[in-house]
């Protein structure tokens, strides 16, 4: 595969640049088009959209349900995080023994 | 890079944690929603996830660019990382949506646009780890341009609910929370963020022993 | 520039000459399009009638399904003799000869579309062609949106192995988005009460979709294809 590198070293210098005007270009055409498109459709906004508004007494009925769905999501979210590192640090245990143990092998038969 | 690597990785964790164990408090004292209640306080989760999804994903497209254009082994390393760590926080968004979304819409799950958008994104990214995973020799190069392609979709995903009429929250809410639900959003976002970066840390760690161990073998061919 | 686009025309030349002498693309690609509608067509028609607004989708899927079996075999083809690096190895722009390939592939997909959508209103009893020109807009942008992202999919996994089952894999979420579009689009226009501005903005999105990720391809083509 190394004479490919040839192929791309003996191309016309000249043409890289017409190619790279045009993908300029077509990326202002693009973006160009996404205003166009983005300012036709400014879909109406509802109250419940527009922000948070803040409630000043709860009532009991209301909290109860919710509590364990919260509590769910905070916990889904240090079980991913502690399940994820620790399947790292078995990645990474089983990488660094396999390191060690090469290393010694080389270094028995460099000794030898 | 790598033993300064090892440094960092307790650093951000640590700070992590702190941020982590805090959390609750912060959000308990938090104020209650007028129409969602408690269950509003999802949020505090469930944005910062899908915030460092986004900056896994820029870690992502910009490592790949400086792969594909400068040749550089680190830059794709820290991609692969990039990718998995993206992987992990979009999982969390996914699980902590419906959480939300059962008590606020009714449903576990609607497809409006961002929801769309989020599980697209969710299934480039694999796709992204299965091509590392399955592509054997050569696919490092044709992962960088998936990894470009990758951030490329994110400004459609972050436009999205301007375009289509949703029944989620729009995402200009954030900047104008007034303070007391802005405090503990912003206090699980520096969270979520150094989170992000020790996941980050710890696996570019890990993708920098494979690499050790693959120019030893190399060596050992040598002789 | 006129280089450019010579180069270009040389590898659909190329490839239409190829295709020519065995018209193997061609005939299969149609043959498995035409076989994808007829199963849509078994599972979506119950009593005569048609499942209401499952034409769109069925017209995009079959065009979806036969694209990537298109994709996979105009670069398998390279394989053969090694002829994609001889064909890298030409002194010509990269972005020429991907350009090249993906205007190939496009003359064989407005094929297989003029073939499925065809029988798409005819089976589904839809009434695809009211719009005709919308819906040669959104058929063309979203086929260019597709074909842009698969043209350089495929090109790169040439050299990769399990290509087979990566192409569809790597290619369908990406291209999920102009699905989408592409689907919704045809939908508001074959809808018994059509929105033509719907259509407008889905158009105007397929465009916006075309120009991103067709910049993409072009800019990545030669860095992804040097070894």
């Amino acid at each position: 595969m190394g004479i490919l590198r040839l192929g791309g070293g003996s191309r016309p210098a000249a043409s890289g640049w017409g190619i790279r005007r045009l993908l300029a270009l077509g990326l202002v055409i693009g973006l160009a088009a996404g205003v166009a498109v983005l300012d036709a459709a400014q879909p109406p906004t509802t109250a419940a959209q527009d922000g948070f508004v803040p409630m000043p007494d709860i009532p009991p009925e209301d909290q109860m349900p919710a509590a364990p769905l919260v509590a769910a999501a905070y916990a889904v979210v240090w079980a991913i995080a502690v399940g994820y590192l620790w399947t790292l640090w078995r990645r990474l245990g089983t990488v660094e023994a396999e390191l060690a143990d090469v290393a010694r092998r080389i270094g028995e038969r460099d000794g030898a | 890079m790598t033993p300064m690597n090892r440094r960092l990785f307790p650093v951000l964790a640590g700070l992590s944690l702190f941020f982590f164990v805090t959390a609750p408090v912060i959000i308990i004292r938090a104020p209650y929603e007028s129409t969602m209640g408690l269950v509003q306080k999802i949020f505090y989760f469930h944005f910062p996830a899908w915030m460092a999804m986004f900056l896994a994903i820029f870690v992502l497209g910009i490592a790949s660019g400086l792969y594909l254009f400068r040749r550089k082994p680190a830059a794709d390393r820290l991609a692969v990382a990039a990718a998995e760590t993206a992987v992990i926080f979009g999982l969390m968004g996914l699980i902590t949506g419906p959480l939300w979304g059962i008590k606020a819409w009714g449903v576990w799950w609607q497809w409006d646009a961002r929801l769309t958008m989020a599980v697209i994104l969710e299934l480039i990214l694999i796709a992204y780890l299965l091509l590392r995973q399955y592509g054997g020799a050569g696919s490092d190069r044709l992962a960088a341009g998936i990894g470009i392609f990758a951030m490329a979709n994110v400004p459609f995903l972050y436009v999205s609910t301007e375009i289509w009429r949703t029944v989620h929250p729009r995402t200009s809410v954030v900047p104008t929370l007034p303070v007391d639900f802005g405090i503990p959003l912003w206090w699980s976002f520096a969270g979520f963020i150094v989170l992000c970066m020790a996941l980050l840390a710890a696996r570019v760690r890990l993708e920098e022993q494979r690499a050790a161990l693959d120019r030893l073998y190399l060596a050992v061919e040598e002789d | 520039m006129n280089e450019f686009l010579r180069v270009a025309w040389l590898v659909v030349r190329k490839d239409l000459r190829v295709e020519s002498r065995s018209r193997e693309l061609l005939f299969t690609t149609v043959f498995f399009a035409i076989s994808c509608v007829l199963v849509f067509s078994f599972g979506f028609v119950r009593g005569g009638r048609a499942v209401e607004g499952a034409a769109a989708g069925i017209l995009w899927i079959a065009v979806a399904f036969s694209g990537t079996l298109a994709l996979g075999r105009a670069f398998e083809r390279e394989r053969h003799h090694d002829a994609l690096r001889g064909l890298l190895l030409a002194p010509a722009a990269r972005p020429a000869i991907y350009v090249g390939k993906l205007a190939g592939l496009l003359l064989l997909l407005a094929v297989v579309e003029a073939i499925v959508a065809v029988m798409v209103a005819f089976l589904f009893q839809a009434p695809l062609f009211r719009f005709p020109v919308r819906l040669f807009a959104l058929l063309a942008l979203g086929t260019i949106g597709f074909a842009s992202v698969g043209t350089l999919f495929s090109a790169m996994l040439v050299r990769t192995r399990s290509r087979a089952v990566l192409l569809p894999v790597l290619l369908y979420p990406i291209t999920i988005p102009v699905l989408i579009m592409g689907v919704s689009g045809t939908a508001v226009l074959i809808a018994p009460e059509p929105d033509l501005a719907m259509a407008r903005l889905w158009i105007g999105l397929l465009f916006f979709f075309d120009a991103v990720f067709l910049t993409l391809a072009l800019w990545t083509f030669e860095p992804v294809m040097t070894e």
